[in-house]
């Protein structure tokens, strides 16, 4: 306990000390990225190699291995290969479709633990929406979704091509807040949304926000967007919103998630689907706005590797030991 | 009796909302429940935090394990909810929204809860990995099968995975790593993924009739 209280306490000071000492941004070059990453395949190697010897490592060394997998590549500058797959090609096509004006209306059913995920995906798609002139509604069937899309919209209410639209709340996007219910707040939407939002975020009534004052039901919104971390999420809002009431769903659900959304998206209930932070990472593409998604990649392509290169140190183990057991089973 | 009432309501609204679907009159009587529903979904947060608190309280008086953690859970929850209801700190004061702009209740929430939200949420990573190395095994056919699944769906999913087959020419794209994590998300996946679909909704049909016959009465709690 107390050795472990140490370290805690040495990584704080450490935090504090790089807080005060660093004060520009910490970034390698590709020549010194390119020897991290050696000096790490090489350790990687000589741990097979240990491990093929008998000795085995621990869970700290696993660790210790995720947590330079992760960190590092934030200070590397590293080109990255990435390709747009097909269902983020169709949410990006059905936004295009979209004319100025258009309604749409994106539901923030997440909290902060799916945020590194979900968030970048969120600012993206606020940013298409905004720069493409559509008016944007937000909600929330999660407490804390609205509080999230808050972060979202001022961060891409900052960037200069947006600010400088000069958009005015309440005219150019709205957000009505969370509601209590789950599936049936979509299902009450589709007959009378200020039933259920009778004010905004902001306890501004719903019929003072002239954006929505003429937005009666599901069938004046023009598209839907649902940023979904499990339940209620993106299979309430195609069952519901969808099947129910015909609305156009795109969807952006964390990588986890994800898998359970493709007969949704093969059956054309939704209209695309982006997973996980590759996902977000495409949309950036496609959209041409790097952000935290493209940044955050290099991450997590370091630590799938990673835990690659750890399961195959694990079934070298698995096999030597059980060649070891039979052979002494022999003798 | 005590059983018997709340069985007779369930069959007459049960049997009541299945026959509307049918009756289009009986409609609007949907959209009734559903509103009756959104006023019990309300009683669940009281009922929510003050169980919270029933336990918590329960495990900090009777010193049980990790009673510390129970502090910090306490403390939280009303410091949260005094600062919401009160709106301490808000610069627009009890008429303004507790979660306007520079208020305590925004700042608590955008200081502490978002980053340590991520925080827990990272630590899966270390989770993911450890439990991979010591659990992930080609033990027989199957495994391996799902192995290789794996690999194909770690690496495509990340720009690494591009690079690493980028040299494959574009007619045999197919073998591209990428390429392939798409075809096991819409082939194989989607294929298990409809199997569980179809399970599920037979399930909860008839866990329906089930529960509308009577038959199902564990939702009632324990017969005393």
């Amino acid at each position: 306990m107390k050795k472990e209280f140490l370290v805690y306490l040495g990584i704080l000071v450490l935090a504090i000390i790089f807080y005060f000492v660093i004060t520009e941004p910490v970034t390698f070059s590709p020549a010194v990225s390119l020897i991290i990453i050696a000096l790490i395949a090489l350790i990687l190697i000589f741990i097979f190699i240990r491990t093929i010897q008998g000795s085995f490592v621990g869970r700290r060394t696993v660790f210790t291995f995720v947590a330079i997998s992760v960190v590092l590549p934030f200070f590397m500058t590293i080109e990255q290969a990435i390709r747009t797959s097909p269902e983020v090609q169709a949410l990006y096509a059905a936004v295009e479709e979209l004319k100025p004006g258009a309604k749409v209306l994106v539901s923030f059913d997440y909290d902060p633990p799916s945020a590194p995920e979900l968030q970048p995906m969120a600012e993206t798609f606020f940013n298409l929406c905004l720069e493409r002139d559509l008016n944007v509604i937000i909600m929330g069937l999660w407490p804390q979704g609205p509080q999230q899309a808050e972060l979202a919209m001022q961060k891409i209410l900052d960037e200069p091509e947006i600010a400088a639209k000069n958009l005015e709340y309440g005219v150019d996007y709205v957000n009505l807040g969370f509601q209590v219910g789950n599936e049936f707040v979509i299902q009450r939407m589709g007959d009378n949304i200020a039933s259920m939002f009778q004010t905004d975020y902001y306890g501004t009534p719903y019929d003072s926000l002239p954006l929505v004052r003429n937005v009666r039901n599901l069938s004046n919104i023009d598209f839907s967007f649902n940023l979904s971390a499990g339940y209620p999420g993106t299979v309430e809002w195609v069952q519901v919103a969808v099947d129910r009431y015909g609305v156009n769903l795109g969807a952006g659900n964390t990588a986890v998630q994800a898998p359970q959304m493709y007969p949704y998206l093969r059956a054309g209930q939704l209209k695309g689907l982006l997973g996980g932070l590759n996902g977000a990472a495409e949309f950036e593409k496609i959209a041409g706005r790097i952000g935290k998604g493209t940044k955050f990649m290099v991450s997590q392509s370091f630590s799938h590797v990673i835990v690659i290169a750890f399961i195959i140190i694990g079934n070298a183990a698995y096999f030597l030991g059980e060649k070891r057991r039979k052979q002494k089973a022999a003798e | 009796m005590r059983r018997q009432i709340p069985l007779i309501i369930t069959f007459f609204i049960g049997t009541l909302l299945v026959v509307s679907v049918f009756i289009p009159p009986m409609e609007s009587l949907k959209e009734t429940f559903t509103l009756y529903f959104d006023i019990i979904a309300v009683f669940a947060f009281f009922l929510g935090g003050g169980n919270l608190l029933r336990v918590h309280l329960t495990k900090l008086s009777r010193r049980k394990q990790d009673w510390v953690y129970s502090i910090v859970t306490v403390v939280g929850f009303a410091v949260v909810l005094v600062i919401g209801l009160l709106k301490l700190g808000n610069p627009g004061g009890i008429t303004a929204s507790p979660t306007a702009e520079g208020s305590l209740f925004q700042t608590l929430f955008n200081s502490i809860l978002v980053p340590l939200g991520s925080t827990m949420y990272a630590l899966l990573a270390f989770f993911v990995a450890s439990a991979s190395y010591r659990a992930f095994r080609a033990k027989n056919r199957e495994a391996t099968i799902l192995l290789i699944a794996a690999f194909v769906i770690l690496l495509g999913r990340t720009p690494f995975g591009m690079m690493l087959t980028s040299w494959i020419p574009e007619s045999f794209s197919i073998l591209q790593i990428p390429s392939l994590a798409v075809w096991i998300m819409n082939s194989p996946n989607l294929a298990g993924q409809r199997a569980i679909m179809i399970g599920i909704g037979l399930g909860v049909v008839s866990m329906s009739i089930r529960i509308i016959l009577g038959i199902e009465r564990t939702y009632l709690g324990e017969e005393k």
